[in-house]
């Protein structure tokens, strides 16, 4: 298992990363943390003929509270993420999801960016960003654009961005005050990626009444699935079992899961299901207080 | 005497390992000349080598050579293998493949990297051929064939009755019968094989070093293969092994391949295996289908069992299978006392990987229908599980027990073991929790598992894949030997060679400890080499690591071999004080006169005399002070006409019982508590002897909770990573309870036993059991593992069905 | 392209080698640099047998190329004693039998040792997920959950006497 041969640069800014993606074209592929593209190389299931090495960029690893909005640079190691108290108090189902991605060895070298580039439809910081409703910023040499999470998947292990492009940041816009959110997954160990995840944001007013909520799976579709039926069915309501019953009929009309050796498609929506009325419950309650 | 064994002593091997000094079989320095090696692996299960063009390949940069199937054709015999089915299996497929992963061809090159590009150029033509990846489909009628000239996929079919089966049948109150499946899984060690050879065309001599820790039959074997006589076949191993389980013994192909290479490449050749390579084609355990039947009275007292197996090893049978069937053949009947038994064994080859050793080896195969049946014969007798193994326990008067199929059972005491189990596991109050916890919706379960764990095997038991007319025309295998060496330099120092080719057990520190005994040294002073080296370390056929041999075998030698270095001690300072050796003692380093302390001649002094002074040494006396003992068990006798056979030298009990509570919406089993007690005789050193119940164990709730080498109906790998071979880590391993009853064996001078194995063959069934018990509500039938939250939502989603539409 | 020229400082000692740059660390760092106390046992970064130090964090050297390390800090096992006598960690080892084989063992004194300097009072159940990046087949965990445990009691001792 040894990597086959490539190219290698290690741009200094930015901008000479730019340019040297434009440069290498097709042919040209982003390293950060290595922990999803180094094992495929290892194993050859991947060869890049230029490696463009993103790790000098020091300028994209930060994490910021700028106008309620918590923006993470493209290069922050999970770990790091993990390890900031601003984002255990401002962004709590962030930093509970992040502590299930592997292990604290590869999150110490794993990148916000990267993990969410990889796009591996059972992988917790897609799923994060899509129930928290932030979006990525796109820099290449013409253009810096945003893209919200909801597009920014498109299938297994693909989204909208090009090889010349660079992903630079994370936002996510911060909870208001009533709010409450759950992160739950089930994995064959713990580590693993889930065999599905679930996570759930929603803020609730004084009388318990639901005012705003994202409900998201992962593991069930290609990409990160948005329950967009959630919010009609619970805004404006107290949580109820017959409402949750009714939330996991959309999940069943909406997920099409895929079966494995770990689990198999009808598992997998159970869970889903299962997995649903916990995150609500859970986010609920901790929106009550 | 220092009186050290027994004693939770430290390991000498630690410093070294901690601080990264440990010397593995890729830390070993190579020749600049060295090349490095990649191996062409089948992406087909079952298919026909049209034609591999290795062309394009060859002229890649840094490559030397590259030897495919064609090119071996004639220079290697098919290795030979203890069944009479004619199966050829080679170190590289040649003509056809017959299950993916297989080695079609060796490309050696500079480095690595080199010989991995050099690998992806070759081309292959495959012509397919219908897989064969089911069990029972390999005996169908119109099943594939793997090997034409076997004519079926049978490899070895054996049918044994012992007492009186159909009586016992006929006069049963009722039978109690299903059929189990037991997966196939590994061990992985986290080393994986690695080898280096070197072919000398001066002296037509094969020199090679590689994790291979036997059992040493093999040498024979691959001599055999090379065709070259054995002593142009030099094995060396390393003194560090990076773990194995038994499953490096299945390195040995990769030894005759590399040797090969080399003498065809002109080169030394170095292959270390990498991890997909390792899961895809090293060794596993069998894959097992049971059929088990157990004839019952009332009273729940099982009277006669009948066991159908088929065991599935893999493409290719070689060896030492087809022993995972027999390896447990003296103790099939397990913890109980059940003299009549019929048994239909089968080892059948389908398009998955070759089997080989491993932990449990047979073991939790064997126990998996056994204490299952137990289980299910307290359901249908309505009785609680633990009063059915209570009236079928070999009882205490009974030792040594004569077990149906001809093993004997040294010592023990079940009964009270049994009852330790329960105590400390507060078995009846936790049957109170479960019922509460049911009000609650809660679902929990216990599971039992009584287990006989043999160790030290007896060569002969794997003559019973004969029959005794065949037997009879080959010559008789017995014995269980062992061999080490005991010698003393000229100033007084220890030197202790040892042919268990150790791989984590501690065999350095142990063996230290009983020659500190015996000779009243200090330990630290005495020297261990774990290095066996087949050209000069004293070794036999059934040397090396694997069934738990050390603890029975390999320590007994190094006792005999250090009471010959003190007898010769003794012997000399005898004549040197005038007295009578039966007179003197031995203490601290000093041999003196019992009844006058006083007069004493130190160790030191003595072995000095053996080398400076060899005239002044009593009459008759070769100088120096060099011992070596080849110890064997008589109780390892070879099988008799009747196919009685003792199968291990002894056997040590293992109860277990294990709480389980299952998540009613996810299916997830999580383990609650583990409670396992061991009587594996006189214990060695508790330290290390704990260290390998727990390591058992973690493998044994591996292969209950998650692990499997997959494949697919087409016969295809599913499992090529450690991402999709799921091991258990720290997390998954559950609290644990270790308690110990000591029955010493009367067979072996320490007394011990081995007992790295039980909790490997106990827990898939204890923990079976278990869930079984949980969903008993729900009348599931456990017979399948791994229980993975799939698998069990899928049975109890099945069952609530049967109950809402009756 | 061909090879570049790298310098890396491992155990305080300076490197200067000349790698192709698809080189993973791990073999640079056994191969090259002969340091064979760092073990590799997966190559896909589950195992945890390779873990080393690189610029204060554990990570998989099996998961780095050996050009990423340029100009970098690294510590192996190797590295982790002075002057031959054992760290508390590794003592604690040795007493609670935390090693069998030895073949995962550096792996997981370097992770722990990272992170205890950032945890210095983890959970039982944290020090097992940490340990869930190691694979060891030998010991059941058990006993290197007991050194750690220990390790982390002897440390909080002598901090408060
Ligand atoms: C043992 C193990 C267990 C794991 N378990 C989990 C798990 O449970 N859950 C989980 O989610 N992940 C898991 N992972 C993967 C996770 O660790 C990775 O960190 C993550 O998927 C990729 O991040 P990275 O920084 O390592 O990216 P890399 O591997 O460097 O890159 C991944 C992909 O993203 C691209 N890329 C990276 N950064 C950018 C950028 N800024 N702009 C554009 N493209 C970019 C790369 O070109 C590449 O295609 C595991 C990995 C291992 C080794
Ligand atoms: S070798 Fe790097 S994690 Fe296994
Ligand atoms: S000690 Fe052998 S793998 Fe951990």
């Amino acid at each position: 298992m040894k990597p086959p041969k490539f190219e290698y640069y290690k741009p200094a800014t930015l901008e000479e990363a730019l340019n040297l993606l434009e440069e290498a074209g097709d042919d040209g592929k982003i390293i950060a943390g290595g922990q999803s593209l180094v094992p495929i190389m290892n194993m050859r299931l991947a060869s890049p003929k230029c490696l463009i090495d993103i790790n000098g960029l020091e300028e994209l690893s930060y994490i910021k509270n700028e106008d309620n909005t918590l923006k993470i640079g493209t290069l922050t190691r999970q770990s790091d993420v993990e390890q900031s108290e601003m984002v255990a108090n401002v962004c709590g189902l962030l930093a509970e999801a992040i502590t299930q991605i592997g292990h604290v060895q590869t999150r110490n070298r794993g990148t916000i960016g990267g993990s969410i580039v990889h796009a591996d439809p059972s992988a917790e910081l897609p799923l994060a960003l899509l129930t928290l409703n932030g979006s990525v910023q796109i820099t290449s040499k013409d253009e810096v654009r945003t893209v919200a999470a909801e597009d920014f998947f498109i299938t297994y292990l693909t989204t909208d961005i090009m090889p010349t492009e660079v992903l630079t940041e994370v936002t996510i816009p911060l909870m208001e005050e009533k709010s409450g959110y759950s992160f739950q997954e089930v994995a064959r160990r713990h580590g693993d990626f889930a065999l599905v995840a679930a996570a759930c944001h929603m803020t609730v007013d004084d009388e318990g009444i639901i005012t705003a909520v994202r409900l998201a799976l992962g593991g069930v579709e290609a990409i990160p699935l948005l329950i967009g039926d959630a919010e009609d069915i619970l805004t404006g309501e107290q949580l109820s079992d017959l409402l949750m019953e009714q939330v996991t009929e959309s999940v069943e009309m909406e997920s099409d899961p895929e079966s494995d050796l770990h689990a198999s498609s009808e598992y997998r929506m159970h869970l889903a299901k299962v997995l649903t009325k916990r995150v609500l419950t859970q986010a609920y309650e901790r929106a009550r207080g | 005497m220092t009186n050290v064994i027994g004693k939770s002593a430290t390991r000498v091997e630690d410093k070294r390992l901690l601080t990264g000094q440990g010397k593995y079989i890729d830390d070993l320095g190579t020749k600049v000349s060295t090349g490095h090696a990649a191996i062409l692996r089948s992406s087909h299960p079952h298919a026909y080598i049209k034609s591999i063009d290795k062309e394009a390949a060859l002229k890649m940069p840094g490559v030397k050579g590259i030897i495919t199937g064609e090119d071996i054709r004639g220079l290697v015999k098919p290795f030979s293998v203890g069944v009479m089915a004619p199966v050829e299996y080679y170190p590289l497929a040649i003509d056809k493949v017959r299950y993916v992963g297989e080695p079609m061809a060796i490309i050696v090159a500079k480095d690595r990297y080199a010989a991995e590009d050099a690998l992806e150029k070759i081309k292959v033509v495959y012509e397919a051929l219908p897989p064969l990846v089911g069990i029972e489909r390999a005996l169908e009628e119109d099943a594939p064939i793997l090997h034409e000239n076997v004519g079926s996929n049978i490899a070895n079919h054996r049918e044994f009755n012992y007492g009186d089966v159909d009586k016992a049948f006929e006069e049963a109150d009722r039978i109690v019968k299903h059929k189990f499946n037991f997966p196939k899984y590994t061990a992985t060690p986290v080393e994986t094989y690695g080898v280096v050879a070197e072919y000398d065309p001066a002296h037509d001599q094969y020199t090679v070093q590689a994790n291979f820790h036997g059992p040493f039959v093999i040498h024979s074997i691959m001599a055999q293969a090379l065709q070259i006589p054995s002593n142009k076949l030099r094995i060396i191993v390393p003194k560090d092994i990076g773990g194995s389980y038994g499953i490096k013994a299945g390195i040995f192909p990769y030894i005759v391949l590399c040797g090969l290479a080399s003498k065809l490449i002109g080169c030394p050749v170095k292959w270390i295996e990498d991890r997909q390579e390792h899961l895809s084609s090293s060794a596993s355990g069998t894959d097992r289908v049971t059929y088990i039947e157990a004839a019952v009275e009332n009273s729940g007292k099982v009277t006669g069992l009948r066991m159908k197996m088929i065991d599935n090893v893999g493409a290719y049978i070689r060896a030492p299978e087809p022993a995972s069937l027999y390896r447990n053949h003296a103790n099939s009947t397990g913890a109980y006392d059940i003299q009549n038994l019929h048994i239909d064994a089968y080892a059948i080859m389908t398009n998955k990987s070759p089997t080989g050793l491993i932990r449990g080896y047979g073991g939790q195969e064997l126990y998996f229908p056994l204490e299952r049946i137990m289980q299910e014969v307290a359901k249908e007798l309505n009785m609680d599980h633990a009063d059915v193994i209570r009236k079928n326990l070999v009882k205490e008067a009974q030792f040594p027990y004569k077990t149906a199929s001809g093993g004997t059972y040294d010592s023990g005491n079940y009964e009270e073991s049994f009852e330790l189990a329960l105590a400390t596991g507060k078995y009846e109050e936790f049957r109170k929790k479960q019922e509460e916890a049911r009000k609650n919706g809660k679902i929990l379960g216990v599971g039992l598992a009584c287990i006989v764990e043999p160790s030290g095997s007896n060569m002969g038991y794997i003559t019973v894949a004969l029959t005794p007319e065949e037997r009879a025309g080959s010559l008789p295998k017995s014995g269980a030997s062992e061999a080490a060496t005991v010698s003393m330099d000229p100033l007084g120092s220890v030197n202790v060679r040892i042919s268990t080719t150790p791989s984590g057990q501690g065999h350095e520190t142990v063996a230290a400890q009983i020659v500190s005994e015996v000779l009243g040294l200090p330990r630290e002073q005495i020297n261990v080499v774990a290095e066996l080296d087949t050209s000069t370390s004293a070794w036999s056929i059934a040397s090396g690591s694997y069934s738990s041999r050390f603890a029975s075998l390999g320590s007994s030698a190094i006792y005999y071999a250090a009471h010959k270095v003190r007898a010769k001690l003794f012997k000399i300072a005898a004549d040197q004080l005038n007295v009578k050796e039966a007179d003197l003692e031995l203490e601290k380093g000093s041999i003196f006169v019992k009844n006058n302390p006083d007069k004493k001649f130190s160790v030191k002094r003595a072995a000095g005399l053996a080398h400076w002074h060899p005239t002044s040494l009593p009459d008759g006396m070769e100088p120096g002070i060099y011992e070596t003992y080849y110890y064997t068990a008589d109780v390892a006798q070879a099988p008799n006409e009747q196919d009685m056979i003792n199968s291990s030298v002894t056997y040590g009990f293992v109860a277990d019982m294990v709480t389980v509570e299952i998540d009613p919406d996810t299916a997830e089993v999580k383990i609650i508590d583990y409670f396992t007690v061991h009587d594996a005789g006189k214990l060695l050193n508790p330290l290390i002897v704990d260290g390998q119940i727990m390591g058992g164990l973690a493998h044994g709730l591996g292969g209950a909770l998650y692990e499997e080498l997959a494949y697919d109906k087409n016969g295809q790998f599913l499992t090529g990573s450690f991402m999709d071979y799921l091991c258990p880590t720290a997390p998954e391993i559950p609290n644990v309870t270790i308690k110990h009853t000591e029955s010493p064996s009367p067979l072996t001078p320490l007394g011990a036993k081995g007992l790295g194995e039980g909790n490997t063959m106990s827990a898939p069934v204890a923990v079976a059991n278990a869930v079984s018990d949980a969903l008993a509500h729900l009348d599931i039938m456990i017979d399948d593992l791994p229980l993975s939250p799939t698998r069990i939502w899928k049975l109890m989603g099945e069952a609530k069905e049967k109950v809402t539409t009756p | 392209m061909g090879k570049h020229e790298i310098e890396v400082t491992i155990n305080g000692k300076v490197y200067q080698e000349e790698v192709e740059p698809r080189m993973l660390l791990s073999d640079f760092v056994r191969d090259v640099c002969g340091l064979t106390g760092t073990h590799v046992g997966c190559e896909h970064g589950v195992c945890g047998a390779c873990t080393i130090n690189v610029n204060g964090s554990a990570v998989r050297s099996c998961l780095m190329f050996a050009i990423q390390a340029d100009g970098q800090q690294v510590q192996t096992v190797e590295g982790l004693t002075s002057n031959h006598e054992l760290t508390d960690l590794q003592k604690n080892f040795i007493e609670c039998h935390g090693l069998q084989c030895g073949f995962c063992t550096a792996g997981i004194l370097m992770s722990t040792e990272d992170y205890l300097e950032k945890n210095p009072n983890p959970s039982s159940k944290e020090i097992k997920e940490m340990l869930s990046g190691h694979l060891c087949r030998c010991t059941g965990y058990d006993g290197i959950v007991k050194a750690i445990e220990k390790t982390i009691e002897e440390r909080n001792q002598s901090v408060l006497s």
